[in-house]
């Protein structure tokens, strides 16, 4: 696989916190906090895929959308690269000063039928970014909208129909073409793919990497799903409870994770592939809460290798590699087992036969 | 069926190419509610109904037979006469039959006895008494009546009261009143309920707090003590104008509670929309997100919402009225209407008086039936 | 196809459920036959709108109005004291019926997707399984909290004595999916019937679900109707998949085989669509053209005949292809045989 060259950091992220108060009480007085981002440092590279993976409740989604602001964050830095060069914290920015980030920062939702709004038509949907910074010639707009129609493989004269005309898929491209209206540097994917069909989960994947590769776009995706996130991503960080357990560049994290939960959450995941059946290891108990985490490191009362340190000092993210972080004690004592080298199946190689992949099966 | 192959995205999720199919995925949702709502019958009969009821209350002159005001007490107790079209049975053009009056001699009462050989015959756009169209434009021309050839007759089609007032006019009159005070109530608490329950929806926190105590203090009152206090501390001295817009006022001021609380759920719910959310992320002002975003999508709610609140105002106007403490004569609604039917002396006798009741019960359940299909059409993209 | 199953125990021929509405009637389920074999889990695979929902609902009568079984056969071999067998059609049952009423719950049980809706709040979920017992078994009160103590230890509930008190809403996600397979499994049913219920939960939690089912299978033998959407949760977990698109079964066999040698073309696009935790990272997904039609505008012919690759003009398109043996399993598509189903009338 020929290594792609990769730029300077677009986004850098430091300390970044999320609490989320607990109102209880007659007047609405503070009764607790659910950190729901605990301390979160990553950066992504220009031209770089990078995906946050994590159970639900890990706060991967509320890391992104304060990364860009859709929710406020409690503390930390979002360093952000324009494209004139300069560095812009986008955390500490008023309301008023973000308009010419999210030019260049845009988002991709999970919901493709909550992020359209129904009432209104493609052109109005996809022209709304370019109509509220300054392009009001309507005529001008139409062009631009029907190129970006284009650009995500739909008809450009779809543009007078409305959302409820399309398919999921359709949508999330709609959704796609939105964000990519103002020519941004950096997209941030929340699950972008998961409301998705299997069908047509790949032609979105597709579409993704294309545009990524032909506009040399960079990429904070959000995900669960550890398959589709090893196939899409350069980098992977993982969460756990509002803090980042793993970062690591994708081949090295699923051939040797370093951290137990990184480890166990491949062994979790049903591999389509019955002829590698094994037996599927849950982990014991449930996700920690984010309102009330464990003592230490957040993950010991599940971890297999727990020991005493675990239980009272939370461990630090530290370098244990090139490009390779975790947050574990025992980092380096481990010997944890990844997916394994790159190996075909039986099941592979069935489906790989030239006859099988074209399905030129003459009748019987 | 032609299906573009090669480029597999760009197919309709739908294989169908019929126009049907098209216009509906071009439609806006204005359209597609009515689409909806066109399947809801009944509520369709009934939106003609209220159309007819709206037009007689902006035009009631035009469809009244005389003037409301004229009385005469030879004309008391009137019953209503009935249009005909068979005369010793053959078929003729509308008339009625004249009625004689005689006074019972041992019970002292007028009696009416109905007149089989004189017909007064009625007729569409004749000349009556004169009136300003829109209190500038001078007609004498109405809907029905006899021709002024029978000077000197009148005609009842819903009988006469006490005073010999003709109850049909004076039911058209009375139409405006009620209805025109239900609208404006309505319009003004829902100014006043968009208003706060926006500002409650969108800013939240202490000034949401607020409000919302406001309202609940405000649904914790019975209403009808207040609306009785508030009403008969109104001045006698008042003129009938002043009253009316008292009445409206204080209705109003009772009535935006509810809706507020719907403009609020509907803000809080729509913040939370990705829609929102997306538009906020391309740089969108807060005022394009609320009138471009958020309001269109709630507005067919209100409207719905509004078309449930009144019926609920004809019926408060028509309740105080009723007990006098609303309108009061010479004024003419509903309510002062119904107020002669308030003995049981007049229902024995003048059972007719009791037919403005019915306009009442038909233009509540048509707006309510109304209001429930909009609300069942107010989403169409539910599902 | 294999020899050494175990007895059919439910037989789903040739069902159709439709959806009268407005706009015309929803084909939902169009002719679906499977068999389901003692101590299998069959694996009931497909996308939105492909009818997995429906058909699992109509196997218990339970399609919502308007929703109705318009034809086929449901037939199940029940066999409640060991020794008669007696065979009931449940598509000819009333819905609401006395008979069904025994069967849901007594003989065929439900492990629902969302297990918070399942569970009321207002009772301890040891008190709701002791009702369901109490309502199929001839036991004293005693005997059924027994039995339900011994249901919660087998699906592996930690202090099952203490949990017997506790409310569905102090258990977290896992434990409460585990609550209510014991509340499935409470009146021994020959049938389990699993509406993706793995979907509302955390990947290491269905791990450890998915092991709870297999054991089951394993030690008890139990009959497992498996929905869902996932295909890697089929491979790890079934024995026979069944692929359904827009109502219709594409190809059905043993799964071994069928993801190994997927004959129909949907399977194939489906299997080679997703990406594998194996497969070279970032190349182009090899995918399925378009998306799935609307239900109300199903293709004529065979309904995957617009999206796949190999559709012969003026046949697929014409004719719906019957399901028949090709090899070691069952397919529908005429690249394999030329028999068409009969039109309807």
């Amino acid at each position: 696989m020929p290594e792609e060259v990769l730029g300077p950091n677009i986004l850098e992220v430091e300390n970044l916190k999320k609490y989320f108060p607990i109102k209880g009480g007659f007047f609405g007085s503070t009764v607790g906090e659910v950190r729901a981002v605990d301390d979160v440092s990553l950066y992504v590279r220009e031209g770089e895929i990078l995906s946050l993976v994590g159970e639900s409740g890990c706060g991967k989604t509320t890391t992104a959308r304060c990364i860009l602001r859709a929710v406020d964050p409690t503390s930390g830095s979002t360093r952000f690269r324009m494209k004139d060069g300069t560095m812009v914290d986008i955390a500490k920015l008023k309301e008023t000063e973000l308009k010419p980030v999210w030019r260049e920062v845009q988002m991709i939702f999970q919901d493709p039928f909550g992020s359209l709004n129904p009432r209104k038509n493609l052109l109005e949907i996809i022209g709304e970014p370019l109509y509220v910074n300054g392009i009001r010639d309507r005529q001008t707009r139409m062009n631009r909208v029907a190129e970006l129609l284009e650009l995500v493989g739909l008809r450009p004269e779809y543009m007078h129909r409305y959302p409820h005309a399309f398919s999921g898929g359709q949508r999330q491209r709609v959704v796609i073409a939105r964000a990519l209206a103002l020519e941004p540097r950096l997209i941030i994917a929340d699950e972008a793919v998961s409301a998705l069909d299997v069908s047509v989960q790949a032609q979105v994947l597709n579409l993704l990497l294309s545009l990524q590769r032909r506009l040399n776009l960079s990429f904070l995706f959000v995900a669960h799903d550890l398959s589709i996130v090893k196939h899409i991503s350069h980098r992977v960080a993982v969460m756990y409870v509002g803090k980042i357990a793993e970062m690591a560049p994708t081949e090295e994290l699923f051939r040797r994770p370093k951290h137990p939960y990184t480890a166990a959450l491949m062994k979790a995941v049903p591999i389509p592939d019955p002829t590698l059946r094994n037996e599927l290891k849950g982990l014991p108990g449930e996700v920690g809460n984010p309102a009330n985490p464990p003592s230490g490191c957040y993950f010991h009362p599940r971890c297999a290798y727990a020991t005493e340190i675990c239980k009272t000092k939370t461990p630090e993210l530290r370098t244990v590699g090139p490009d390779h972080s975790v947050a574990c004690h025992h980092a380096e004592e481990l010997n944890l087992d990844g997916i394994g080298e790159l190996k075909s199946s039986p099941m592979t190689e069935a489906l790989s036969q030239p006859d099988a992949s074209t399905g030129n099966a003459p009748p019987s | 069926m032609s299906h573009a192959a090669t480029d597999p995205a760009t197919t309709a999720p739908s294989t169908s190419h019929d126009d049907r199919g098209n216009q509906v995925y071009v439609a806006p949702g204005w359209k597609l509610t009515w689409l909806r709502f066109k399947k809801h019958r009944l509520a369709l009969v009934f939106l003609w109904l209220i159309g007819l009821i709206t037009i007689v209350a902006t035009i009631p002159a035009f469809f009244a037979t005389m003037d409301p005001d004229d009385s005469r007490a030879a004309r008391a107790f009137r019953p209503p006469q009935v249009i005909r079209i068979v005369h010793d049975g053959t078929l003729t053009l509308p008339f009625v039959y004249a009625a004689e009056s005689a006074r019972n001699p041992r019970t002292l009462k007028l009696e009416w006895t109905v007149d089989r050989e004189t017909r007064l015959p009625v007729r569409m756009f004749v000349k009556g008494f004169e009136y300003e169209l829109f209190g500038f434009i001078p007609v004498d021309r109405h809907f029905v009546g006899i021709p002024p050839a029978y000077e000197g007759s009148t005609v009842h089609f819903l009988g006469t009261d006490r005073l010999g007032r003709d109850q049909w006019s004076r039911l058209m009159f009375g139409t405006q009143t009620s209805l025109s005070i239900g609208l404006v109530a309505v319009a003004i608490s829902t100014l006043l309920g968009i208003l706060l329950g926006g500002i409650s929806g969108y800013y939240g926190g202490l000034v949401d707090n607020v409000i919302q105590r406001i309202i609940e203090i405000l649904q914790s009152l019975p209403p009808i003590p207040i609306w009785l206090a508030l009403s008969a501390a109104l001045p006698r001295t008042w003129s009938v104008t002043t009253v009316y817009f008292a009445i409206t006022v204080i209705l109003a001021l009772l009535g935006w509670t509810r809706l507020a609380r719907e403009v609020r759920g509907r803000f809080l719910s729509l913040r939370e929309e990705d829609f929102v959310s997306a538009a906020r992320l391309v740089g969108a002002s807060k005022m394009r997100i609320i009138f471009s975003h958020m309001v269109p999508s709630f507005m067919s709610h209100i409207i719905a919402a509004v078309t449930l609140a009144i019926p609920l105002m004809i019926l408060n106007e028509t309740f105080l009225s009723f007990l006098g403490l609303g309108m009061r004569p010479p004024a003419i609604s509903w309510g002062v209407m119904l107020q002669e039917a308030q003995n049981l002396q007049s229902v024995v006798n003048a059972p007719w008086l009791m037919i403005p009741g019915l306009f009442v019960i038909l233009t509540v359940l048509a707006l309510n039936i109304i209001g429930d299909g909009l609300r069942d059409a107010a989403d169409p993209y539910a599902n | 196809m294999n020899e050494d199953r175990g007895d059919v125990v439910l037989s789903v021929r040739n069902l159709k459920t439709h959806f009268p509405t407005d706009d015309g009637v929803v084909k939902a389920v169009d002719g679906v036959t499977f068999d389901l074999h003692q101590g299998e889990v069959l694996g009931v695979v497909g996308e939105s709108g492909c009818g997995k929902s429906i058909t699992m609902k109509s196997v218990m009568q339970l399609v919502g109005k308007p929703g109705r079984i318009v034809d086929g056969q449901i037939l199940f071999k029940r066999n409640r004291d060991g020794t008669n067998t007696e065979e009931v059609d449940i598509a000819k049952l009333r819905t609401n019926g006395k008979k069904i009423r025994e069967i849901r719950g007594g003989d065929i049980a439900l492990i629902p997707q969302e297990p918070m809706a399942s569970f009321s709040p207002l009772h301890s979920i040891g008190s709701q399984i002791v009702e369901a017992v109490m309502l199929h078994q001839d036991v004293s009160k005693q005997e059924a909290k027994r039995i339900a103590i011994e249901k919660l230890n087998e699906v592996g509930m930690p202090s099952a004595e203490q949990r017997f008190d506790a409310y569905s809403w102090q258990l977290s996600g896992g434990l409460r999916q585990r609550a209510i397979i014991a509340l499935a499994l409470a009146c021994n049913p020959s049938i389990l019937i699993a509406d993706e219920p793995t979907t509302a939960i955390d990947v290491t939690t269905q791990a450890q679900i998915l092991e709870l089912l297999k054991r089951l299978q394993r030690e008890h033998g139990s009959s497992i109707l498996f929905i869902t959407h996932d295909l890697g949760v089929i491979a790890q977990l079934a024995d026979h998949v069944v692929v359904m698109y827009l109502g219709r079964v594409m190809e059905q066999g043993a799964v071994s085989d069928v993801f190994t040698h997927p004959r129909h073309p949907y399977t194939r696009a489906l299997l080679a669509s997703i990406p594998s935790l194996h497969s070279e990272p970032r190349i182009e997904l090899p995918t399925v053209a378009g998306g799935i039609p609307h239900p109300l505008q199903r293709p004529n012919g065979c309904p995957f005949h617009p999206r796949c690759p190999d559709a012969i003009p003026g046949t697929c398109d014409v004719a719906m292809p019957k399901l028949l043996d090709v090899e070691q399993s069952k397919v529908a598509c005429f690249l394999h045989h030329d028999e068409a189903e009969e039109a309807d009338a």
